[in-house]
């Protein structure tokens, strides 16, 4: 399977289990890292791999490793952020379903070279039946050696253990998530100082997402250069796309970091094109939380240059005209879509999930929720328009924990490219309280021409 | 010693000291508000957002400004950092939408409220608010609830500052008392409705910075502004016996900690002084105590009210400090 790093033995019958795992390849770079590497040399190859993380943000993991407080002689803790519950990433959930080893293998190979000994999976309450099956996992790797005490007769010991969340999708913020994993209350910290310093325990931490350590595994067996090789630029590597919405094939891809937003969206082996024939609108490429474009601005950039699936094409433009790869929760709307019913939906979701810690993200999400969903219900006002950019404005930046911008985002973006759809609920009520769908695209007037790529869209 | 400047005043200030802090070294305007924040309280403050400023030059080192407006509260200060708090239209800004957002909800219902004249969100809103109200939304509304024999809790009105729950963590043995929920249902509660009954569980009433929190003792007694606040003490076991007593004539109204001039108790008070030493005989008077508030009171003489805007960046000092 071509270009395939994580996900290559994927569809091996019992792959799951540690035999067929093992006989395929697995737990060799485990041994690689820990007889045949020092520690420092394991981060060091992470570190040449560019390998970015997984999570969200993009922050390159060798350097995220060597923030950690390795003076300190507290223990140091390393803590695998599975919460995934960002609307449209779906990502982590498949892979600890299908190769739970992998993950294993990461965090072996990661906690070796971050000098950890106790490791944590803090893993999303609604996942609950993948408990059972990392503790599986968990299990067999001790049986054959290569979790507790002097694994592979080295010097190296390592415990893990699963922790269930319970239903907080702001549990998946670092520092929320290490005070739910100490049985508090899951609100975000005061940063600085940063989990490396000031972790878990107070002690040292490294927060990372699933997908970021089951690459490391991968990295060790090929090496870090060759893992650079793959992608482009300093998009190093794959990525798992969590792709939904309205396209023929909607699930996880694993891709090559580089390939045109419009390969993945109309190729046959990723999303298949739009369903039931129809026209593409618009797409939340990288999880709920960032910027929605249109379809002209998601296939191209402003400046006309092909539209990439990697974290600086997509962030090309800026907020302007640009968005994030996120997460890689890969949301595609067709021309039926309502995009106000649809940032309803989301700032929905974050009102609902703020932890109500700071004031502008507490007040300004429930404001933009009830003021979106007057203008959807065919009561809104011209003035409520501007009124949403504002909160929006006022919440961004503005807040304690990234969640605040999270949900100014979205609603930011959507007037941006879509006002005139705004526009209309306001200026035609009795048609939006009658209708489920996009409600402007019978308006001829406002189609946006096929732009000359081959693809029709709006 | 390191050097910092606020709104072009220079201040020396010792390691690890908040932005909020050197900038209370300086005094007067260039305090940025504190709704959250408590000197006393451990792990307070970040919440509320008011105190936010920008930082035009992290330090020497890196003179780069810092990409977002940060919390003065939390925000440790550099050697050659340079803050901008009214002299910033970003920060006044910035400092409008927070009040906003702090009123959204609130009842506006000041006529009723006891802390009506020493209320921290009627100051903010009158010094850094707008003037209009923008939402038409209908505010979020609880029940009254008595929490223990002697505090009330008007849940409305809370601006879920957390300091009464760092009070509970901190200052009593058992904590019954927290934040129940989240986002904009939390709600301040006790476990299963116990009372709160510590001997320092009073100090709730006093570092609520709205009328969330209230002496039922001095419910509707009296507004504040005919109280004539005086300093007191009594030997007292349990506290250090320092308190401000509140009277009308020769009658003691309430009992309170003695505040300083950012609004925070000096010494913390036990129960037992805050709420049943009300008569002259339990008390030594020592005078008046001077009591600087934009909004009402010090000692029956109003203060000067001024609204804040963006302050020109001028060379030199702004105003002379207090
Ligand atoms: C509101 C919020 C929710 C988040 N949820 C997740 C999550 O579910 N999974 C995750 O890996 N990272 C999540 N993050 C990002 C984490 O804070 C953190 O950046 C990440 O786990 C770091 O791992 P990485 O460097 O490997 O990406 C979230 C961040 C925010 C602000
Ligand atoms: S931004 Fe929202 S979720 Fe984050 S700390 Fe503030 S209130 Fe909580
Ligand atoms: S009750 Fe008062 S002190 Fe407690 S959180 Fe609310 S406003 Fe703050
Ligand atoms: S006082 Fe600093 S955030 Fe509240």
């Amino acid at each position: 399977m071509g270009g395939k790093v994580l996900l290559a033995n994927v569809d091996i019958p019992g792959i799951r289990g540690f035999d067929t795992y093992r006989a395929h390849g697995g737990y060799i770079a485990v041994e690689k890292a820990l007889r045949e590497m020092t520690a420092t040399e394991v981060s060091l190859e992470v570190h040449k791999s560019g390998l970015r993380g997984r999570g969200g943000a993009g922050f390159p993991t060798g350097l995220k490793w060597s923030f950690l407080d390795r003076k300190s002689d507290k223990p140091r803790y390393l803590v695998c952020n599975a919460d995934e519950s960002e609307p449209g990433t779906f990502k982590d959930r498949y892979l600890m379903h299908h190769l739970p080893h992998l993950l294993l293998e990461g965090l072996i190979i990661s906690s070796y070279a971050l000098g950890v000994e106790t490791c944590y999976i803090y893993i999303r309450g609604e996942f609950k039946y993948l408990v059972g099956v990392l503790e599986k996992a968990i299990k067999e790797a001790y049986q054959h050696g290569f979790l507790g005490e002097r694994i592979l007769g080295t010097g190296f010991s390592l415990k893990i253990y699963v922790h269930p969340g319970a239903g907080a999708y702001i549990c998946g913020e670092e520092t929320a998530l290490l005070e739910s994993l100490e049985g508090k209350r899951g609100n975000p910290r005061i940063k600085p100082p940063f989990p490396a310093f000031k972790g878990l325990y107070g002690c040292p931490t490294v927060v990372n997402n699933v997908e970021t350590l089951a690459a490391v595994g991968p990295i060790i067996n090929m090496g870090g250069e060759a893992y650079a090789k793959i992608g482009r630029g300093r998009s190093t590597g794959t990525k798992l796309i969590s792709a939904c919405g309205h396209i023929n094939n909607p699930g996880v891809y694993e891709i090559e970091m580089g390939l045109p937003v419009e390969d993945f969206i109309y190729a046959p082996r990723y999303c298949g094109g739009i369903a039931n024939d129809k026209l593409l609108k618009a797409v939340i490429p990288g999880g709920s939380s960032v910027p929605i474009l249109p379809a002209d601005l998601i296939l191209n950039t402003a400046q006309g240059e092909q539209r990439l699936m990697t974290f600086e094409s997509l962030a090309e433009g800026d907020f302007e005209s640009g968005t994030m790869l996120g997460s890689g929760g890969f949301i595609v709307l067709d021309e039926d879509a309502c995009i106000v019913r649809n940032t309803l939906n989301l700032t929905r979701f974050y009102r609902h999930e703020s932890c109500g810690q700071c004031s502008p993200c507490r007040e300004g999400t429930g404001w933009m929720e009830k003021v979106l969903h007057r203008i959807e219900h065919g009561e809104g006002k011209m003035s409520d328009i501007d009124l949403l950019v504002r909160v929006a404005k006022n919440i961004e930046g503005n807040t304690i924990c990234p969640l605040g911008d999270a949900a100014a985002w979205p609603v930011a973006s959507a007037i941006r490219h879509f006002r005139r759809e705004f526009v209309y609920h306001v200026k035609f009520p009795e048609v939006v309280k009658n209708i489920d769908h996009g409600a402007i695209q019978s308006d001829t007037e406002l189609l946006i021409p096929d732009s000359g790529t081959g693809i029709k869209y709006w | 010693m390191i050097k910092v400047t606020i709104d072009n005043i220079p201040v020396e200030v010792e390691d690890g000291t908040t932005i909020l802090q050197a900038a209370r070294k300086i005094g007067g305007k260039v305090v940025p508000p504190a709704m959250c924040y408590y000197t006393n309280l451990k792990g307070s403050g970040g919440k509320c957002r008011t105190c936010l400023v920008k930082v035009a030059q992290s330090s020497v080192k890196d003179p780069r400004p810092m990409a977002k407006l940060v919390a003065s509260c939390s925000t440790p200060v550099q050697d050659g950092m340079v803050v901008q708090n009214l002299t910033s239209p970003e920060v006044v800004e910035a400092r409008k939408g927070v009040v906003e957002f702090l009123l959204l909800n609130h009842p506006l219902d000041c006529p009723v409220c006891d802390q009506a004249g020493e209320c921290d969100l009627q100051d903010l809103s009158f010094g850094y608010g707008m003037e209009e109200t923008a939402t038409e939304e209908e505010r979020r509304e609880f029940p009254v609830k008595d929490i223990g024999e002697n505090i009330q809790l008007h849940m409305n009105r809370c601006i879920l500052c957390y300091r009464c729950v760092y009070v509970a963590d901190q200052l009593t043995d058992k904590r019954l008392h927290g934040i129940l929920y989240r986002g904009d249902v939390s709600e301040i509660s006790t476990f299963i409705s116990n009372s709160v009954t510590n001997d320092f569980s009073g100090n709730m009433i006093d570092v609520c910075p709205v009328g969330a929190l209230t002496d039922k003792t001095f419910r509707f007694k009296s507004r504040v502004w005919f109280l004539k606040p005086m300093n007191a003490h009594r030997s007292c076991s349990t506290c250090t016996g320092k308190v401000t007593a509140w009277m009308f004539g020769n009658e003691i109204y309430r009992v309170t900690g003695r505040k300083d001039r950012f609004g925070e108790v000096e010494e913390f008070i036990c129960n037992e002084c805050r709420y049943e030493k009300k008569t002259l005989n339990d008390w030594e008077i020592e005078g008046p105590r001077r009591i600087k508030r934009q909004s009402v009171i010090s000692a029956n003489h109003y203060e000067e009210m001024k609204k804040q805007s963006v302050i020109k960046p001028i060379e030199g000092l702004m105003e002379p400090p207090e």
